[in-house]
């Protein structure tokens, strides 16, 4: 039990008095920045990734991951009272949580929320502490054409799974690896794409893009909607919460399957989003009280939250072990890596087993602080979302002008963030996906060196995708994920005329 | 888009904007194409040249805008949907023009000052507050976000006229 031991090092860790403080800021700011529209997970920690540039990196990733969770955690808070989502993978949570505040019954689908949010966060991190080293230790082997396979895996998935135009997935995508691109290039020292341009010498940092795309993107849809907040009020007693968590093991088999959605969607680069709805459908299917859905079934609550928790939480485990994040926010937790000179990847375990196993450790101890904050505190952050919009949007303007000066000190990042908040604000209405755009900015110039070290061991020759088992296997699925939307729009076209002959 | 106003006159359509969307990201496809052929995008005898990797990329860029571009315009007449609505576009408007106005202000005068500047404005002409909050509130998050910054964590933040005078 090799991995018990390295727990419990990384625990003693984690387990220091400035750490744990960090641990509880984090987890409230977390909950704030999931509760609050317009700032979210990913621009969230983007904006707070400035200040932590002068801890340690252990306590750096201890207090962004705790964000995350807190956001994690936050976003049920405003599906439940208001039927607002504050976090795309918490619309889900609406359906059944929505409708239980209505009947009174808040404090009874915010127990249920939180505390599957918490187990399907625990078991994804199980997950973690014992897959992830097995996963670094095989990718050891890997050398950049495997890299490079998973690369385009990773991005090929977005296309296969997707749900819009995938034309569109892929402009986006490649406009990320195009800023990639911007400034020097590592390899021949040569300016790429500045024009002339000093400015653009650095090139395009990707927390400027986060916090552009959807800090101000989603202050521009939010004020477009004319947001106004309405919504029950929280009560939670001990009482409500010992009734709930007497109701919860009932729904033991719902919660093992979205844990196993969860966990499996986070690892492929699918993400919280997804999994939660897809979890929600299948308990829908597989539930005695199925039909009852939509109506205020705790059940209802308790499926997507845990898919989604689980989701998030084992999102961290590629982004740790290979480099490669499964969704946004582990792309700006990565990115936050490199710049406390840390690579993601599978070295890592060998060569900073304090930091990753403290992160780990944090994961546990995060959750169970994350658990005991919003038990408690459901009513102030509720109170938060009563502030009206007209005080809350400057607001989340100025900390996001705030935090793009702070990443380079450059007054241009933050001319940046308005100009990629119309971008944001466009591409959302006319369905370009963000994520992958901010996944192929971050991770652009490891792709393409790992593509330009394959060429040079093949001479230029493609073949050295598939020289091997592993680089062959990985490259056909993710050419086969890439035509995948091909194939089932083909498949619609030849189901259709039977449909049009019926209609008519 | 809960008011049933007539489909066009009063907004503009999304597959417009999708048009433009799409040759504008051409248009950008088109520049890293361009710039890929200037540094050379292809092998010398010590490997692939810089442009070699923005070439493909420049190239996915123009074929999916191109792909975009016509998939859009096979539905130029039958998709009526709207991109926004006259009166969205102004409530969009009402927080984007202060902002940029806020960010020209935050190189000019400094942040401490644009934002408590911005944050009260916008309270008083949008959210209607009494000049006191307005101001309180304004004035707050700029106190707050200079004792965070130049004080607690030493991280500057642009400064102008006002902040000189205080010794910063």
């Amino acid at each position: 039990m090799e991995e018990l031991n390295a727990l419990f090092h990384g625990f003693t860790v984690a387990l220091t008095p400035f750490n744990l403080t960090l641990m509880f800021i984090g987890i409230v700011l977390g909950v704030i920045i999931g509760v609050l529209p317009g700032l979210g997970g990913a621009n969230g920690v983007a904006i707070l990734l400035p200040l932590t540039f002068t801890m340690p990196p252990t306590s750096a990733i201890i207090m962004l991951s705790c964000i995350y969770w807190g956001a994690l955690f936050g976003g049920a808070i405003t599906s439940v009272l208001f039927n607002i989502p504050g976090e795309p993978w918490s619309v889900a949570t609406t359906f059944d949580g929505y409708p239980m505040a209505q009947q009174g019954r808040a404090g009874e689908a915010l127990t249920g929320a939180f505390t599957s949010s918490f187990v399907g966060a625990l078991v994804a991190v199980l997950v973690f502490t014992f897959i992830a080293p097995l996963v670094a230790k095989f990718a050891l082997q890997f050398g950049p054409p495997e890299f490079f396979s998973v690369y385009l895996l990773t991005f090929c998935t977005f296309v296969g799974t997707g749900k819009g135009n995938p034309f569109k997935i892929i402009a986006a995508m490649m406009l990320g690896f195009g800023m990639a691109a911007v400034g020097i290039d590592i390899v021949t020292g040569q300016l790429r794409l500045t024009f002339g341009l000093t400015e653009l010498l650095s090139g395009f940092h990707f927390l400027v893009a986060v916090i552009g795309l959807f800090g101000i993107g989603e202050i521009l849809l939010s004020m477009e909607e004319g947001l106004s907040f309405s919504g029950a009020s929280a009560k939670i007693n001990p009482r409500i919460v010992l009734e709930t968590w007497a109701k919860l093991p009932r729904y033991w088999a719902t919660s093992l399957r979205s844990c196993i959605i969860g966990c499996w969607m986070g690892i492929i680069p699918g993400g919280a989003t997804p999994a939660s709805f897809m979890s929600y459908g299948v308990a829908r299917k597989m539930s005695r009280n199925g039909d009852k859905f939509g109506t205020g079934q705790l059940e209802g609550v308790v499926a997507p939250e845990t898919a989604a928790h689980a989701a998030g939480t084992s999102a961290l485990l590629p982004m740790i072990t290979l480099g490669i994040p499964g969704s946004p926010t582990a792309a700006v937790l990565l990115g936050g890596l490199m710049i406390w000179g840390l690579q993601p990847g599978p070295l890592l375990f060998v060569e900073k087993p304090d930091f990753v196993w403290g992160l780990i450790a944090s994961m546990y101890l995060g959750n169970i602080a994350g658990l005991i904050v919003v038990l408690t505190m459901v009513p102030l952050f509720a109170a938060i979302l009563r502030v009206p919009f007209a005080i809350i949007a400057p607001v989340i303007v100025v900390i996001c002008a705030i935090g793009a000066y702070t990443v380079k000190n450059n007054m241009l990042d933050v001319w940046m963030i308005v100009v990629f908040g119309v971008i944001g604000y466009a591409f959302k209405k006319l369905d370009y996906p963000l994520a992958p755009m901010v996944l192929a900015l971050v991770l652009g110039d490891a792709a393409e060196s790992s593509f330009r070290q394959s060429m040079l061991m093949s001479q230029g020759s493609l073949s050295i995708f598939w020289a091997n088992w592993l680089a062959g296997s990985l490259t056909t699925l993710a050419i086969v994920l890439l035509f995948w939307p091909l194939v089932t729009a083909l498949r619609e076209r030849l189901r259709l005329p039977r449909r049009d002959g019926a209609a008519a | 888009m809960s008011q049933n106003h007539p489909a066009n006159g009063d907004g503009v359509r999304s597959v417009v904007v999708d048009l433009a969307v799409a040759v504008a990201i051409f248009a950008l496809g088109a520049l890293v194409l361009y710039d890929s052929v200037r540094l050379g995008a292809s092998w010398t005898p010590e490997g692939p040249q810089p442009g070699y990797f923005p070439f493909y990329i420049g190239l996915l860029i123009c074929i999916s805008s191109l792909a975009v571009f016509a998939g859009a315009l096979l539905k130029l007449r039958s998709d009526r949907a709207i991109f926004v609505r006259r009166h969205e576009f102004r409530r969009v408007l009402v927080i984007l023009l202060p902002s940029t106005a806020y960010v020209l202000g935050v190189q000019l005068i400094g942040i401490y000052v644009s934002s408590a500047l911005f944050i009260g404005l916008f309270m008083r002409l949008v959210g209607r507050y009494g000049w006191l909050r307005s101001a309180g509130v304004g004035i707050g998050v700029s106190v707050v976000a200079f004792m965070l910054f130049e004080v607690w964590f030493k991280i500057p933040l642009p400064k102008g006229p006002l902040e000189a005078l205080i010794g910063y």
